[in-house]
C-alpha cells in the first residue's frame, strides 16, 4: 500500500538519518521550518473551522454554518497531513541531492479558498437582495 | 574588496540564527496547537458524556505535542556541526498527526447532535 510506505517514512529514522549524504544542517532546519508554517497554516485552518461551529449563529440557508465548518476543518487536516509527507519527501531529496519534490498542492489550495470566499460573498449577496 | 564578509570567508559563519529561527517556528506553532486544542476542548464541552470523553482526548494530544516538541521549543544552548538536528524527528510527524487528529474531532463534535 502507497499510503502505508508514505506513513512509515515518516517515522523511518534510517530513511530520515542514513539515507544519502547528511546535508549542511541548515537545510534540514529550513525544511522543519517549511512544514512548520504548513502545520500553522493547517492549524489556521482546523480554528477556523471550530470558530465557525461555535461562534457563528445559525445562517440564514440551512446547514451552511455546519458545511462551512466541516469544509475548513477537512481542509486543515489535509494540509497537516500534507505538511508531513512533504517535510520527508524533501528531507530524503536534500539527503540523496535531488531535486525539491514538485507539488500542486499550494495552487490546488489557493483555489479552493478563493473559490470558497467567492460562494460566501455570493451567499451574502443573494441574502441581502432577498432581505431589501 | 567590497565582497560581503559572508562571501570571503568561505564556510559560512552562522551563530546559530538558523536554530535560533526553528526555535521561533516552533514556539509559534506550539502555541496555534494551543490555541486550537482551547477551541476543540470548548466546542467539546457543550455535546454531552460523549464530549466530555473527546475533551478530554484534546487534552491528552494537546499534552503529548506539549512533551513531545519540547526539545525544539525550549531554549537550550544551541548546538552546532551537522547530525545536531536529527534528535527528536518523531516531533514533527507526532505534531501534524495530532493536528489532524483535532480537525477529525472537531467533524465529530459539528455533527453530535446538540445537548
Amino acid at each position: 500500500m502507497i499510503v502505508f510506505e508514505a506513513i512509515r517514512r515518516w517515522f523511518d529514522p534510517h530513511e530520515l538519518r542514513e539515507i544519502g549524504e547528511t546535508p549542511d544542517y541548515r537545510f534540514s532546519l529550513a525544511n522543519e521550518r517549511t512544514f512548520l508554517a504548513w502545520l500553522r497554516t493547517g492549524l489556521a485552518l482546523v480554528g477556523g473551522g471550530l470558530a465557525v461551529a461555535q461562534f457563528l449563529p445559525p445562517l440564514p440557508v440551512r446547514h451552511l454554518r455546519e458545511v462551512l465548518a466541516i469544509a475548513l476543518l477537512l481542509l486543515g487536516g489535509a494540509v497537516a497531513i500534507r505538511a508531513v509527507d512533504h517535510w520527508a519527501r524533501a528531507e530524503r531529496a536534500i539527503r540523496l541531492g535531488r531535486e525539491l519534490p514538485a507539488s500542486r498542492f499550494p495552487a490546488l489550495l489557493a483555489l479552493l479558498v478563493g473559490l470558497g470566499a467567492v460562494l460566501l460573498v455570493v451567499a451574502v449577496l443573494v441574502q441581502a437582495v432577498r432581505q431589501s | 574588496m567590497t565582497g560581503r564578509a559572508a562571501d570571503r570567508e568561505g564556510p559560512v559563519r552562522d551563530p546559530g540564527l538558523a536554530r535560533e529561527r526553528t526555535r521561533l517556528a516552533w514556539r509559534r506553532t506550539v502555541l496555534a496547537v494551543s490555541v486550537v486544542a482551547v477551541l476543540a476542548t470548548r466546542l467539546a464541552l457543550t455535546r454531552g458524556t460523549a464530549g466530555t470523553v473527546l475533551a478530554a482526548l484534546t487534552g491528552l494530544g494537546w499534552l503529548a505535542v506539549l512533551v513531545a516538541t519540547f526539545p525544539r521549543y525550549a531554549g537550550s544552548a544551541p548546538r552546532s556541526g551537522p547530525g545536531a538536528s536529527g534528535a527528536h524527528r518523531l516531533a514533527l510527524p507526532l505534531a501534524a498527526l495530532v493536528s489532524a487528529g483535532f480537525a477529525v474531532l472537531g467533524v465529530l463534535l459539528v455533527l453530535a447532535p446538540m445537548r
